[in-house]
Parts: structure tokens; sequence; C-alpha cells
């Protein structure tokens, strides 16, 4: 482990900083700190933040960069006879990280044929101990490039202080950085996404013709390649199931919603608000479970052949109905806490003025408040919505793996979500269309979603403002 | 603008509208209007005058049973509209407000246009037949309210973008189209401006020919204009009532002089 | 009815109406109220119904002779020589310990041994084993020792398994059922509680009835650990910075917007995310807490920085203004007076945060976090956050998508552990919320 190691080495040095920058201020001071222009403490922070920062920044980039570096390097010695059609250079570089990985753990350098575990591709051994000793010279090299910017930093850090220096500007200025680039992190994560499924993206329609991806009909994915790989069908289900779980969830979430802010007391409201949360705060893992081994027999004994009904419309538990039911039953306190305080949110004065009226209180609702609270409301439905068409664990669990376009909600349908995970998490080698497609799909699925929330958001916010 | 109340002689011959015996409300445990009984005359503007918080507003949402819809609040002792008693368990609210009806201090028109603001109370009555019967009671009540010239050419604009003035205006032309026989004006003036408020004071002269009014107000000068009779409250009592004449210029009670000279509010 | 005759002591016909349009729409509220209370219900029920069963587990006792010239044929007890004999040497011992315990029973029974030792689980003879492996001083001496029953005998017990329902099972038939039923009797097979559920591994697909959750719940540990770490600290300080001294202009809004739609981008993204950065350009190894600890700490950022953000809102300026006026910096300000302030509201919302991360799935299915990975506890932290593991949810996931309806008790089984950690997480942030809240 020499990069816990090179960290409790950074760790040494920086209390040695503290030290250090607070013995120099209080020298310098004739140890009185009050002489000091800053209390003593932000004298060695000072120095500390000036050891650990930048050493830590170096060792996180590196960290980050040799993997790629050392990988390259060992691609180029991969033995071309081995790049065949069902061996790709993506399989192979796998196992050169496997073994590596699992021979730099033991520490072990120099010739490796003797030690490389049984099972383990003869050919590639020379890529392997090119990656072995590749990392071990990339760890020698970041341990000395982490002390020495410890050491120089520390040391810059360290000659100014003085019994003027304005060490507490110094250190805010440091934190406040520290700060931006913590706030900075949300924005890191969205490039993140975007760039990760990006380039993969771009990488599969260079291998598959994007016509297809997007105005395709059918999705039928083959590992022997020449794959139909449409994203249509897919968002049909998705849209469809997304579509029952709205009709479950809206009109329920919204009487519970009209009912607790409006006709509740305060009695019923403690005691019925809490519980519709404990739905929310379910994870999504019971539903899909809920949904597989409860809700999809208990439809099967209703519409399958033999049922309770006499019908033969159902062939299995998973479709589009069992998993549009529990979405729906999953998205109601979604839907009617985001409805609650949109409807809160309407100003009392309208109320008493339909009430003053002569209006009965169900008129006022629906009349006065919900057309007035209809703008958040629509913004709380669209949110619910981008919910549905993201929600992964249900799905999969119940709405089955057919990609078709049919309006039957009893028949087994997929959705994007459900093919991202099983694109990914197959067998299927990570170059090929394939897998790939399943970054497509990502992306196709955070563009859509994330159209959905900014306009809801947008939406939402438009309507608070009017109110306040 | 300033219309003699003096004028008016046979204020005392007016039959009784509203008729409130030993009224009490309690707020949770504030007992917030004690014993307060009072006549209000068809035909007639009454004034509740008084500092703020001597449950004027209280007492006005009484009549027409607003304050059911706070839950802490509970009303004791008689109020009668014709003879009737409103706090009796077979009187529905909703009917009784459709007889009662309100304008309150801060110009609340619905989410809606300005026609559909004034169409709602006689929607929801069932007061016209058809559509052109709803077009001229709606076009009557704005009349009344003096808002039609303004308004005529687009009715379907949003209530809401009116001016201040004219929003409250839109809120009398709604509580006049469902054809009250009392209106309570909680403090109608009081979000507007003096040019505003005389065209709304001007209206509510008007409409004493058909409904009794009773107009909640912080200014005296207004409740001197504007009314009759006037009731002045004060800590959850009723002090006086009497002409209007009569207790500006010859207050019975000492508390009532002090308030119009200004020693007390 | 705005006739001034009628009486408001009687209702007119359309004020009837309206009335009960006034009570149907109040009871489709709470009719919608009491789908949302029914499903709650029918949830839990459907949980604890079917779950309960998971935490007992079928055992049999039997005394095993451990003949020592099959176990140790040397004598010498050298753990080498003893791992020399696989579990095809503890076999017959297991046979004839269960013969006679039929035989001691006065049981008749016209079945094989070896039909007979099929009511015991097939990781019995490991099981056996291990333990001889580990007390080599008893061979030799006849022990008791409590082996895990066949999953169908287990089901028998708890009924699942009937009669009727072997029909077409090749695994079990009625005359080993009439078998069971007597050993029940005679006390030799019994049901009882299964700590090794909470606290064991997963077993493959042949075995339901060895299977723990203990060893994702390490994993779920460790991640959890991770996102505490890094979402904390990384959260306060970007709501400290947008709260207290981002400036107000268009780099501010965009880091607003961006955060709250990253609380609403679907998990199974950041799974993505993880998948190309973590797994497959930084080469952190795959089916690690480590990463899955990552990707969960990405997914909980927003919902952390929100909660924090509404915590130090409703500090109210005073105390910022009390503080500058001493002569205080704004950092200063900031970190002394209103942070402690706000530090219960801050930590509430972190517990909900973990809260919501635990429960998660979609992500450590696309990172590799399944189930049967790991078949031991980790042994440290750096073995914990780094060897491959699974979590709790995805355990459960896979438990579901196995064939064997065995392995769906375990499943509900396993959610019932979810929840009660969630309930005490949540419980605990109520609890902190009621204790601290403040009104100033």
């Amino acid at each position: 482990m020499p990069v816990l190691w090179l960290f409790l080495v950074v760790l040494a040095l920086t209390g040695s900083g503290f030290f250090i920058g607070r013995q120099r201020a209080l020298a310098s001071a004739k140890g009185d700190s009050r002489n000091l222009h800053s209390r003593l403490p932000y004298y060695g922070t000072h120095a500390a933040i000036s050891v650990i920062v930048p050493s830590l920044l170096v060792m996180a980039i590196w960290l980050f960069v040799q993997p790629l570096v050392v990988s390259s390097a060992a691609e180029a010695v991969l033995p071309q006879a081995l790049l065949t059609a069902d061996a790709s250079a993506g399989l192979l570089m796998a196992e050169v990280h496997r073994v590596g990985a699992e021979l730099v753990d033991q520490g072990v350098t120099g010739p490796l044929a003797a030690l490389v575990p049984a099972g383990t591709t003869a050919e590639l051994i020379p890529a392997i101990e090119l990656y072995v000793a590749n990392t071990h010279t990339g760890h020698l090299w970041m341990s000395i490039a982490v002390i020495l910017v410890a050491l120089v930093m520390g040391g810059l850090a360290l000659r100014p202080i003085n019994a003027e220096f304005r060490a507490r500007n110094t250190v805010e200025r440091t934190i406040m950085a520290l700060l931006i680039a913590a706030a900075s992190l949300a924005i890191l994560t969205t490039v993140g996404i975007v760039l990760s499924m990006l380039f993969e993206t771009i990488n599969f329609f260079g291998l598959h013709s994007w016509t297809d991806f997007f105005f395709g009909t059918t999705w039928a994915p083959n590992f022997r390649g020449d794959s139909d790989l449409s994203i249509l069908p897919l968002l049909w289900g998705t849209l469809y199931i997304s579509l029952i779980a709205l009709i479950v969830a809206v009109p329920t979430g919204l009487f519970a919603a009209v009912y607790l802010s409006e006709y509740a007391g305060p009695k019923t409201r403690a005691f019925a608000k809490p519980l519709l949360e404990i739905l929310a705060g379910i994870p999504t893992i019971v539903y899909g479970l809920f949904a597989l081994l409860t809700v999809g027999p208990m439809l099967t004994t209703l519409f399958s052949a033999g049922g309770l009904l006499g019908v033969d419309w159902m062939k299995g538990a998973t479709s589009v109905l069992t998993a549009g039911v529990v979405m729906g039953i999953m998205l109601i306190p979604f839907v009617s806490s985001l409805s609650d305080d949109i409807i809160n949110a309407v100003p009392q004065s309208m109320r008493d003025g339909s009430l003053g009226l002569g209006a009965t209180h169900s008129e006022t609702i629906r009349q006065v408040v919900i057309p007035a609270a209809l703008p958040g409301i629509v913004g709380a439905i669209l949110l619910a919505a981008s919910r549905a068409i993201g929600e992964t664990m249900i799905v999969v669990m119940g709405a089955g793996a057919l990609a078709k376009f049919s309006l039957n909600p009893l028949e087994s349908m997929t959705t994007i979500t459900t093919r991202i995970v099983s694109q990914l998490t197959g067998d299927g080698d990570f170059s090929s269309p394939e897998t790939l497609v399943a970054f497509a799909l990502g992306l196709s699925l955070f563009v859509l979603t994330l159209g959905l929330n900014v306009l809801a958001l947008f939406i939402v916010r438009k309507y608070r403002e009017q109110y306040e | 603008m300033y219309d003699a109340p003096s004028l008016e002689k046979n204020v005392d011959q007016k039959a009784t509208k509203i008729a409130a015996k030993d009224v009490q409300v309690y707020y949770g445990d504030t007992h917030a209007i004690k014993d307060v009984s009072v006549d209000l005359l068809a035909n007639t503007v009454t004034a509740f005058i008084g500092p703020s918080g001597c449950g004027k507003s209280t007492f006005l949402r009484c009549l027409n049973r607003m304050n059911d819809t706070i839950d802490i609040c509970r009303v004791q002792g008689d109020i009668r509209l014709d003879g009737e008693d409103i706090y009796d368990k077979r009187v529905d609210p909703v009917q009784l407000r459709a007889k009662v009806g309100m304008v309150f201090q801060k110009p609340n028109p619905f989410p809606k246009s300005i026609y559909d603001n004034v169409a709602y109370g006689p929607r929801i009555h069932g007061l016209a037949r058809g559509k052109s019967e709803l077009d001229e009671i709606v076009e009557s009540a704005l009349r009344r309210a003096a808002l039609w010239g303004e308004v005529k050419d687009r009715l379907d604009a949003p209530g809401t973008g009116l001016s201040g003035g004219q929003q409250q205006r839109l809120c009398i032309a709604r509580a006049v189209a469902t054809a009250p026989e009392v209106l309570l004006m909680d403090e109608p003036c009081s979000a507007l401006d003096p040019i505003a408020t005389a065209q709304v004071e001007e209206l509510i002269d008007e409409l004493r020919e058909n409904f009794s009014v009773v107009i909640v107000t912080h200014s005296m000068q207004q409740a001197a204009r504007v009314s009759q009779k006037t009731a002045f409250f004060h800590l959850g009592n009723l002090v006086e009532y009497g002409d209007t004449t009569q207790i500006f210029t010859n207050p019975i009670d000492p508390r009532t002089e002090s308030y119009i000279t200004g020693r007390i509010g | 009815m705005t006739d001034a005759t009628t009486s408001l002591l009687t209702q007119d016909a359309r004020t009837k109406k309206r009335n009960a349009a006034e009570a149907r729409f109040k009871l489709y509220g709470i009719a919608a109220i009491g789908i949302g209370v029914a499903m709650l219900i029918l949830l839990l029920v459907t949980i604890l119904g079917n779950g309960v069963g998971a935490f007992q587990q079928t055992f049999v006792t039997l005394h095993v002779e451990l003949q020592e010239k099959k176990l140790d044929k040397k004598g010498n007890r050298d753990p080498e020589d003893l791992k020399k004999v696989t579990t095809f040497g503890y076999d017959p011992l297991m046979k004839a310990a269960f013969d006679k315990a039929v035989k001691e029973a006065n049981v008749e029974t016209k079945l094989k041994p070896k039909d007979q030792a099929a009511l015991l689980s097939k990781s019995a003879a490991a099981d056996l084993r291990n333990y001889v492996l580990a007390n080599p001083e008893h061979i030799g001496k006849t022990i008791e020792f409590t082996f895990l029953a066949n999953s169908r005998v287990d089901g028998y017990l708890k009924g699942r398994v009937t009669r009727e329902s072997i029909a077409n099972d090749k695994n079990i038939n009625a005359a080993q059922l009439d078998l069971v039923d007597q050993l029940v009797k005679a006390g030799v097979i019994e049901k009882r509680f299964n700590p090794a559920f909470i606290l064991g591994a997963d077993a493959s697909d042949q075995r339901p009835e060895a299977a723990g959750i203990g060893v994702s719940m390490a994993g779920s540990f460790f991640m959890m650990l991770v996102v505490l770490v890094l979402a904390l600290p990384i959260g306060v300080a970007a709501s400290i910075y947008l709260e207290e001294f981002a400036p107000k202009n268009w780099i501010t809004d965009i880091i607003e917007v961006n955060i709250s739609n990253l609380a609403a981008v679907p998990s199974i993204v950041f799974g993505i995310l993880g998948l190309a950065v973590f797994i497959n350009t930084m080469h952190l190894p795959q089916s690690a807490p480590l990463v899955g600890g990552l990707v969960l700490t990405l997914m909980t950022l927003p919902t952390i920085i929100i909660s924090t953000r509404a915590a130090l809102k409703s500090v109210p300026p005073s105390i910022r203004d009390a503080a500058l006026g001493l002569g205080a910096s704004r950092m200063q300000a900031v970190f002394h007076h209103v942070l402690p302030l706000a530090a219960p509201g801050i930590l509430t919302g972190t517990i909900i945060g973990l809260a919501q991360a635990l429960g998660e799935t979609a992500p450590l299915l696309l990172i590799g976090m399944i189930g049967f990975i790991a078949s031991n506890a980790p042994g440290g932290v750096a073995e914990g956050l780094l060897s491959p593991n699974s979590a709790m949810p995805a355990q459960i996931y896979e438990w579901a998508k196995r064939a064997d309806p065995a392995f769906y008790e375990r499943a509900w089984g396993g959610i019932i552990i979810l929840l009660v950690f969630l309930v005490t997480m949540n419980t605990i942030a109520v609890i902190l919320r009621r204790r601290f809240e403040r009104r100033w």
C-alpha cells in the first residue's frame, strides 16, 4: 500500500508544518502571542494547509493519470497475434489489469514468469511485466514528487512567517478557495456525467448507424454482431410505464395533498403525512421486489389463462401494468408532498374571497385554489414524470425484457433503464456496439430527464415568485 | 364627496336586517368579542370603527360565518338574519354567505379573467339560466362597481392584471353579482390610494339602495363620509352604537370621545 | 336561494346538490389517503409475512462419530494432512450419524442412508469439515453437531413446500417428508433462530439455506463510510460557499441550477459515470465498496447540500451581524457561530442522505457490486474498501433473480434488515431535529 504510506507521510509533514509555523511566529513575536497580527493557530494552519493541499492535489492527479499512461504503454506491447476478432484489445487489457494489479499488490518486482497465477495467457506476460514495472516506477516517482511538493510548499509557506505576517487573511483565502472548489464539484459531476457518456456514445455511433438508433423500430442485440439497436421501442416501453405510473400517482397524490392541506385537522395531518412519507423513504429495491413477487403474481391470478377472470390476457408476471402500478405507488408521496407545498403557497385571501361569495369548500378548491396552483402542480407532475422515466429497479424487476410496440398493458415490455443495466452487466466485450449502446441510451435518458427537470424547476420557481 | 349623513332623517324607521345579541367570540383561550349586541338596518351603511385589534373585523366575520374557516375560533350568542339564527345547526354557511357577501381588505381577484371573476358567484349559485343572462349579470355588476367603462373591452384579460383600485372594484363587482342582501366590507380601502378610495366610497353609497352594507374602517373620516350608523369597538367590547352624526359630534361614552379626538388609537 | 323569502333553515335543491358534491370531493381526498396508507400497510404486511421466515432455519442435530481412521489416518493431527480429506471423506460419517439418529428415534423408513442424508444441506459436509479443521482435538470422539437442513425440508416446515407442490421435484419425495415428520416429532429436526442469516455470506444457487446477508452488510457499511467521509465535508463546504459567500452572478446561478438538477438525475446515470470514470478510466477495482461509495457520494451530495443550505439559512442574520460587529472576519463569523448553530440541521440532512444512499441499488449493479462475490467478511478497513463485495440492496436483488423460491424468503428477510437500518437512521434524524430544533 504505497498510497497509504505516502498519505501518512504527507499527514506527518502537515503536522510538523503546523508546529514549525506556530513556533516561528511565536519566536518572531518574542514569545508573546499578543504581538502577532493574527491569532497563533492561524500561523500553524497556514503552513499546514500549504503542505497538505498541493501535495494531495498532486497525488490525486497522479493517481488519476498514471493508470492511463501505464495502460497505453502496456497496450502497445500486446502481441498482435492475439488481437483477433473474439479477443479485442479491451478484453486482453482487462486480463493485464487483473493480473497486474494482483502482482502489484503483492509487491513483486523483476521477472514475473514464475509468479503469475495459473491460467494467465502466456503471451500476455510481457505486457503484464511492463504494466507491473511501470506501475512500480510510477508509484516511486509519485512518492518523490509528492514529498518534494510538500517540502517545497511548506518551506515557501514558512519563510514569510513573522509577527507582521497576515496569517488569518492568507488562511481564509485558502479556505475560500477550498469552499469554491467544493461548490464547483457539482459542475464537475455534471461535466463528468456528460463527457463520460458522450465519448462512448461517439464510439458507439462510429460502430453503429445513428439513424438506426434514433429512427429504427427494432431492438434485437445480438452478440455475434449485426444487431438492431433502436431506442424507439425502449422509449415506448418507458413512456407507457411512466404514463400508467402517473395515472396512478397523480390523482391519488393530488387528492391526498388537497385533503391534507385543505380539510385535514392538525391531528390527521400529523398522522397521515408521515405515513405517506414512509412510502417515499422505502428504497426502490423493495418496490421492485413487491412488483416481482407480489403485484405481478396477483395480476397473473386475475388475467392469465385459468385465472379468476377466465381470460387469457397475461402470459407472465412481468408486465407494463405491474411495473406501472408499483411505480405509481412509489410516486404517490412524491406528488402529494410537492403538491402540498404548492397548494399551501396559494394565499389564504384567495380562499376567503371564494368562501365569502358563498362557494363551498370543494368549489373553492376546484375553481380557485387548483387553477391558482396549476403551474406549480404541472411542475410537480413533470418532476414525477422525470422520476418515473429514470426509475430503474422497479422496471428491471417488474417490466420484463421484451422490446416491442404494443398497447396491451398486460404484456411484458422493456425500458431504457432496464436495457442499460442488462447491456452493462452482461459478459459482452466492452468495445462492442451492444455494450456501448448503453452509453447512448444513458445519454438519451440524461438529456430527456434533464429537459423535464429544467422545465419543471423553471415553472415551479416562476410559480413561487408569483406569490412571494 | 362628503355625503352629509345628517340628511338621512329616516334612518331609524328602516327594518332590522341583522340582529346580534350577546355575541362572544373566543380564539383559543383569548376572549376576542365580549357581549356584543347590535341591530344592523336594511339599506343602511354601518361603519365599525375602533383601534386595531379591537375585534371589529372578527365581529364582521361572524356575520357570514367566515370564522368557521378558522379552527380555533368559537362563537357564542345569537345572530339573526331576517329573524333566523345563522348559527342554527340547520343553516348551511354556503347559503348564508350567498346572502351575506364579503369584500376583503386586500383585493383578492381570482387568477381568472375579469369576466370569470364576476361570473364566479352567479355560476356557483346557479343564478343565470343561459350565457346571455350571465353576460347581463356580469355587465350590470361591473357597471354598478363603476368598472364597466374601464374593462368592457378586455373582459378576457386576467383580473390580476388590473391596478389595485380596479382590482378592489372588481372584487366588489364580484360580490354584487352574487346578489347578496348584506355586503360586508373589511377595510376595503386600506390598500388603495386616495383616488381609488374616493371611487370605492362613492360606490358604497350607491350600493346602499339595494343592500345593507357593513364596513370596517380604520379611518374615522371614511366612516363619517360613507356611513349612516357607526359602531365603536374597543378591546372586544361594543362601546357605543348610534347615528354616525351623533357618534362623531356628540359621543356619549368617554372612550368614544377619546378615540375620535385621537387620544386612543 | 337568493330570493329574500327563502329561509336559511331549509336547504334548497341546488344547495343539497352542491353539498353532496362537497361530500363526494372530501371522500375522494380521504380515499386517496386511504389508498396511500393501505398500500403502505400492504407493503409492510407483505414484507413481514414473507420475510420473517428467513430469520428461522431448520436444523438437524446429529451425533457424529469423527472416526480417526477416516479423518486422520496418520493420527498426527497435522493440519496439512487433515486438509487432504475432502468433503467426500466426511459423507460416510454423516450418513452413519443420520442413520443412527433415525434408529434411535425408532422411526421405520424404507429410505436408503443416501436418501436420508439428502435431507441435509449440500453444504453440510463442508460445514463439518471446517469444524474439524478448526477443532482437530475432537477427532476420534463423537460430537453433537447441528447441520443445516436442505432448503426443501426448511420450506416444508415453513409451509412453502407441500406434498402437492413436490410432485415434479427431483430434490425431495413424499417418503422423505414422512421421515421429516417423524424426526421433527423426535426432536432431531427443529426450526429455530438462525444468526447466520444476519451475519453470514451469500451462498451458491444450490444452497439457499446457507445464504446470509452479513457480508454484504459489511459492504454497505464501508460504502456509507466513504459517503460520510467525503459527502459531509464537501457538501458542507459547498453549502457554506453558496449560502454565505457566493456573489449573486451567473456562475453561482449555474452552480445552483446544477445542484437542483443533479438531485433529480436518475441514479443509474451515476452508475454509468462510476463505470466510465472510476473503473474504466481510473482502473479502481471493480465491485469495490470504495467505488460504490464514490458513486453514492456524488449522488448524495445534492441532497446534503440542499439540506445544509436550508439549515444555514435558518440561522438568523443577526448572529452574523453580532460576530462581525465584534470584529470577527466573515469566515470566523461563519465557522465560529453560524456553523455550530446549523449543525443539528446539517446532521439531520446528512443522515437522511445516507439513508437514501443505503437503499440505492441501480448504480451498484453497473459497477459490479452484485451478489455472491465475497465469501468472508473483510478483515480490515483497506480490505473492506478495496476487495470486491456486494451491498445489502444489491444482494437482495441478486436473491430475487435466482430461480429457487427459497431465495425469495431471504430477499424479503434482507429487506426487513435493510428497513430496520433505514428506520433507525430516520428515527435518529427525527430525534435530532426534535431535540435541537431551535425557533428564532
